[in-house]
């Protein structure tokens, strides 16, 4: 993590694998029981276990048409609920690189944007298609570029969002925020001075 | 055009503006705990810096912490582990720590407005997405990832996109029986739980005016299920009131300087917004969750909502929830048995909390079969219920008194639902498997409620008891 830049994200080409539902909270990607840990190390073996568990076999983490996928399909607002980043951190060792979805939580798209992981959206007609595309045939390469602000699928290219900061950092290389916040130095403490309640009024 | 709140503390904390856009803020408080800092701390170990502002960073334990024996080594080793790293953390970087020991430990959000640490006007950062909560004290306050609590470790900073501010004014009186968190369940239920992306909540009106700043805690912990990461209150003199004496409180004339401070912090009368909502709170009724997620929730008396009054595109989540939760549209919640209840956490584990469930507490026994844990949010609110005789009335009634903690609300620690049971809990979340068991279901209500509901063995109208 140290060192002042980042490796820049401008790209994530791969195949992709299909979640359909809205609402998916960071308590069912990776439940509370598996964060009793000091790393992040093995999460992502424990990748939303409750529900592939419930469902037999029948998820498409388990899904072999999906196996090796780097690219998540997400519904809307998906990530709520805990700010917890052991969420986006299993689905990293998982093997995911990017997220497309309808919307994301705010805190699970800050929790990736700090790992160089982009979140980009898509109105939820053209998710549908994106998703029905990828269903039909699972084998395609998808390249989300985040430059470019583009997801190309076999049906053709699209236009996706992705915020001017978030993209700026993932693009620039920026995105480990320590390292950019570090270089504000002794400007840090002079914004500290000019706080009363830390002078102690 | 005036300002508001969000935008006055925003530009005081702000350190510079980075080429991303987001802005460089000073964090005035962090408070950290033993779930979400372990990593962070080894980051900055590795990166070999400090953490940056020490006597800024409070430390406590909650999550993991067993609500029964907490004797150490405690019985989970993975606890353990946890708990021995943030000992040393603290230790290593001079942050002072409250564990159980202090006698001052206790949930986050609980034990950051009881020491006086959490005031107005302040930019505030904890590894939990309910750190809005303090935001009732008129402060700016986010929930973080593990990755931001490297960077305000290291930096004493956080790189963020300024919010917008959406103000919802709560005016008119409740009627009995309805609590702050029967607002903040129908404002989330109006607003929806992605209706806050984006935005900051600033809550107002009457109604929210008129609140202690308990039930103002309420209200702003709830902000993030309705997407907001943000909430908060204008402080005013009830706010200052709270304060004033408490540890970390200045004192004395200091106080009066400060006082005036906050006071200036608060939004302007003729502040700007992005947007404004109003809801009168006449028509607030006691309301429970019926579904997985906290905006699937109706009026107590009223029956759940046909799917076809859904928008088509979610129909399908209304429907998947019905099945996890085994209920029924058309039905009422009313009547529904319960096999656990549960009464604390960050939103409803205060002492005017615990005092309102006792207050039905009183007028019965718990239901054979049914299963109840009290959690206190703090030692202190714990030190509080004793004097005023609460476990005693909970006890004779039934309800299993214990140490403080987060206890069932995530169920990282030993307690936790088991199979299919059905907890009525006065916690923030009925997210599947939430509670610990990843079938187990939870319905969300105020504490009062919660209680009639243990004492009747099933969801009951709070209106009756009273």
């Amino acid at each position: 993590m140290a060192g002042t830049v980042a490796e820049p994200r401008i790209r994530v080409e791969g195949r992709a694998c299909v979640l359909r539902g809205d609402d998916i909270d960071t308590d069912r990607i990776i439940p509370a029981r598996f964060m009793r840990v000091v790393t992040f190390d093995g999460l992502g073996d424990h990748a939303f276990e409750d529900d592939r568990r419930q469902a037999k076999g029948d998820h498409p983490l388990d899904d072999e048409r999906f196996a090796d996928t780097t690219i998540l399909l997400v519904g809307r607002n998906f990530g709520c609920g805990s700010s917890r980043e052991h969420a986006p951190q299993a689905l990293l060792r998982r093997g995911f690189r990017a997220f497309v979805g309808e919307s994301f939580a705010e805190i699970f798209f800050g929790n990736c944007v700090a790992l160089g992981l982009p979140c980009a959206t898509l109105s939820r007609n053209v998710m549908e298609e994106v998703m029905d595309s990828v269903e039909l045939d699972p084998s395609q390469e998808l390249v989300l570029d985040v430059e470019a602000r583009t997801l190309t699928h076999r049906g053709g290219t699209v236009p996706v969002e992705v915020p001017d900061g978030a993209r700026a950092q993932l693009v620039e290389g920026s995105w480990n925020a320590t390292a950019v916040l570090l270089e504000a130095g002794d400007a840090i403490d002079a914004a500290a001075e000019r706080l009363p309640y830390v002078q102690g009024f | 055009m005036g300002r508001n709140l969000l935008d006055k503390v925003w530009d005081l904390h702000t350190v510079r503006e980075l080429r991303s856009g987001q802005t460089q803020l000073l964090i005035g408080l962090h408070l950290i705990h033993e779930v979400t800092s372990p990593q962070a701390f080894a980051s900055i170990r590795d990166m070999g810096v400090r953490v940056r502002f020490p006597q800024r960073t409070f430390a406590t334990v909650d999550h993991i912490i067993p609500t029964q024996s907490r004797a150490r080594p405690l019985a989970d080793p993975l606890a353990e582990a946890m708990m021995a790293e943030l000992e040393r953390n603290c230790a290593e970087h001079g942050v002072t720590l409250f564990d159980a020991a202090s006698g001052r430990q206790g949930i986050v959000h609980v034990i950051g407005p009881e020491l006086g640490l959490t005031q107005p006007g302040m930019t505030i950062a904890c590894g939990d997405s309910h750190t809005s909560t303090h935001g009732a004290f008129g402060a700016v306050a986010v929930g973080i990832g593990t990755s931001q609590v490297r960077d305000v470790l290291a930096t004493q900073c956080l790189a963020l996109a300024r919010p917008q501010v959406r103000r919802i004014a709560v005016e008119g009186k409740l009627a009995a029986g309805v609590y702050a968190k029967d607002v903040i369940l129908e404002i989330i239920r109006r607003l929806g739980v992605k209706g806050g992306i984006g935005y900051a909540y600033e809550y107002a009106g009457s109604a929210i005016e008129a609140m202690s700043l308990e039930e103002r805690m309420t209200v702003c912990n709830m902000s993030i299920e309705g997407g907001a990461r943000a909430g908060y209150v204008n402080p005013d003199d009830a706010t200052f009131e709270y304060l004033r004496g408490r540890e970390y409180a200045p004192q004395g004339e200091a106080f009066e300087r400060a006082v005036a401070w906050w006071r200036a912090t608060a939004s302007d009368p003729d502040a700007d917004y992005a947007d404004q909502v109003e809801l009168d709170a006449a028509t607030i009724a006691p309301t429970v969750t019926w579904g997985i997620n906290p905006g699937q929730s109706v009026a107590v008396d009223e029956p759940l909502p046909a799917l076809e009054s859904y928008p088509v595109d979610e129909r399908a989540g209304a429907e998947e929830a019905l099945r996890f939760m085994d209920l029924r549209a058309g039905e009422s919640l009313q009547g529904t048995k319960v096999d656990v209840a549960f009464i604390g956490s960050c939103t409803n584990g205060r002492i005017s909390d615990l005092r309102e469930a006792a207050r039905v507490a009183r007028t019965g026994q718990v239901a054979p079969g049914v299963r109840t844990l009290v959690v206190p949010g703090s030692h202190d609110v714990a030190r509080q219920a004793e004097q005023e005789g609460l476990p005693e009335i909970f006890r004779s009634a039934g309800f299993d008194w214990r140490e403080p903690g987060c206890s069932m609300c995530l169920a990282m620690n030993p307690d936790k639902l088991s199979g299919r049971e059905l907890c009525a809990s006065s916690s923030n979340r009925n997210f599947k498997g939430r509670q610990g068991s990843p079938t187990g279901r939870t319905l969300l209500m105020s504490p009062a409620m919660v209680a009639a509901a243990a004492l009747m063995g099933q969801v009951t109208d709070i209106r009756e008891v009273l």
